[in-house]
């Protein structure tokens, strides 16, 4: 199982390409999430054509918006609490940071293989809306408090079911090691077949359902995106933010709309497993990443399709959704994923 | 079922999404996005406005009589005319002499109009006309003052008029009643 590159590297040089690798996925991911869906996929379901100007095809657009912003004044309200106002975006993205490091790729490529690496997810993921909470209350602007309120009326809400979901996956794993989770599915059968393994989203697709649309939440994408909803209070929490700052909640989003799916398809898909090879071959440390990158986008295209799709809800039809709808019906998930588990 | 509603509107999203990525359809995907999207890329490939676009305002000179109804009933003010009577010469021998208006001044602030076509409406002798021409934007505001020679040149991209369609409702253009206090519209020209 242990498969190793010839060369063996301390522990600091371990850590530095690994942060390093990290560091340079949470950019990339956005670019791409943001070219390929927000863009070209959004684009196209509008029967438009997106930006071709930047680039072949505008490839570079986000490359340019990016340098635009940079390019930008650091502007602070008169009244914003300085320090909070300035720390908030990086707090955010930092949630995305943590995201990153228990994802698995592969059965050695994961930067810290935790014990209980889905918990560590899940509760690294709810850091996020003490950033948004931040900004909202820094800003010292009316519209931003409203939207940080929201942000974190929703997120509260929505981490329920997303935890909830998740648990149905564990209890059929018996484990919280993502990695784990990923070789469980491997060596899965379903009713004596195992011939490709047992992707839970064939058992728990009602997991599977309720994990994306809390998903959907948690990234404040529409149509849960009352937080930042521009029409009725001017981007929310975001109102104040301008230049880098702005560009760090950009890409904390698209970063954790990425982290999420990976997550998803980890829990649901197989993780970096392929159906007819050896889990436990080494050889997936090489393709794991690639194998990883086609789910990723797999269920970022159903994210991203879900929300060009539909028009925001209201701020109580959120709440009823995740209280009334979400959370009996993945308790009624957990409940009946235990039985079976014992029965059969 | 509430459910099923939301999977037809992925349904609809995700066939637009699929017609413009492959307008040939499914049986030949060959993705041109290009050809599929409903819209065009503008400063390469310029859109054909509809003949009846509200682009700009021509002026047809001579039948302007410098009656300022024009400028009078502009809600933004933006349409300024001058103008003097001449003489001209009697249109029978031994008749007295006509006056004719003749403009001085015709100009239109288009940074100011806010094209709502009021004076073309208004215009009783078909001196205003718009053209679906658009592209007239400037670098300084003041050029986007059109004096009368400008706006005589968009006389030229004024289109045809184009014939009713079959089976829709003719407008007959309002004439004045002929009566003894008022002398028909001819004898006025």
């Amino acid at each position: 199982m242990i498969w190793t590159l010839a060369l063996e590297l301390a522990y600091w040089q371990q850590t530095a390409i690994k942060l390093v690798v990290v560091a340079l996925v949470i950019p990339t991911a956005a670019l791409i999430l943001g070219y390929v869906f927000l863009m070209k996929m959004m684009s196209f379901m509008q029967s438009r054509l997106g930006p071709m100007e930047a680039g072949p095809y505008g490839t570079l657009q986000l490359l340019a918006d990016g340098v635009k912003f940079l390019q930008k004044e650091d502007v602070f309200p008169r009244r914003a609490d300085r320090y909070v106002f300035a720390l908030a975006p990086v707090v955010v993205l930092v949630s995305t940071f943590l995201l990153f490091v228990v994802l698995p790729v592969g059965p050695d490529a994961v930067v810290s293989s935790l014990d209980a690496g889905l918990f560590f997810a899940l509760a690294v993921a709810s850091l996020s809306v003490i950033g948004i909470l931040m900004a909202g209350w820094g800003s010292a602007n009316k519209y931003a408090l409203m939207g940080g309120m929201r942000a974190a009326g929703q997120l509260i809400a929505y981490e329920l079911p997303l935890v909830l979901a998740a648990i149905g996956v564990v209890i059929q794993a018996g484990t919280l090691d993502l990695n784990k989770i990923v070789l469980a599915q491997a060596t899965g059968e379903i009713f004596g077949w195992g011939a490709i393994g047992n992707p839970y989203i064939l058992t728990q697709f009602v997991g599977f359902a309720i994990f994306l649309v809390a998903v959907q939440a948690e990234l404040t994408q529409p149509p849960f995106d009352m937080p930042v909803a521009e029409s009725e209070i001017v981007g929310g929490y975001q109102v104040e933010y301008t230049g880098f700052r702005f560009l760090f909640f950009f890409m904390a989003e698209f970063g954790t709309a990425f982290a999420f799916a990976g997550i998803a398809s980890v829990l649901f898909l197989g993780g970096w497993y392929v159906p007819g090879l050896d889990p436990t071959s080494g050889w997936f440390n090489l393709i794991g990443p690639f194998v990883m990158f086609i789910k990723i986008m797999a269920v970022s295209a159903l994210i991203f399709w879900f929300r060009f799709t539909f028009p925001r809800l209201r701020e109580d039809q959120l709440q009823k959704l995740a209280w009334k709808v979400l959370i009996p019906l993945a308790l009624l998930n957990i409940v009946v994923t235990g039985v079976l588990k014992v029965l059969v | 079922m509430r459910g099923m509603g939301m999977l037809k509107g992925m349904g609809v999203t995700g066939r637009t999404m699929l017609r413009t990525l492959f307008p040939d359809g499914l049986r030949k995907p060959v993705p041109a996005p290009s050809r599929g999207a409903h819209t065009v890329q503008y400063p390469h490939v310029k859109e054909a406005p509809v003949p009846r676009a509200r682009g700009v305002i021509g002026l047809h000179h001579d039948n302007c009589t410098v009656c300022m109804l024009c400028a009078r009933e502009c809600p933004d003010w933006c349409i300024y005319i001058e103008g003097h009577k001449e003489l001209a010469p009697p249109r029978r021998p031994g008749g007295k002499p006509r006056a004719r208006a003749t403009i001085d001044r015709f100009d239109i602030d288009y940074a100011l109009c806010m094209y709502c076509g009021i004076c073309v409406d208004v215009c009783p002798f078909d001196a205003l006309f718009w053209s679906p021409e658009f592209e007239y934007s400037e670098p300084r505001i003041a050029d986007l003052l059109h004096d009368a020679d400008r706006l005589a040149d968009w006389m030229e991209t004024v289109p045809e008029f184009e014939t009713y369609e079959a089976g829709a409702s003719v407008k007959q253009p309002k004439l004045p009643e002929p009566s003894q206090h008022r002398p028909p519209r001819s004898a006025i020209q």
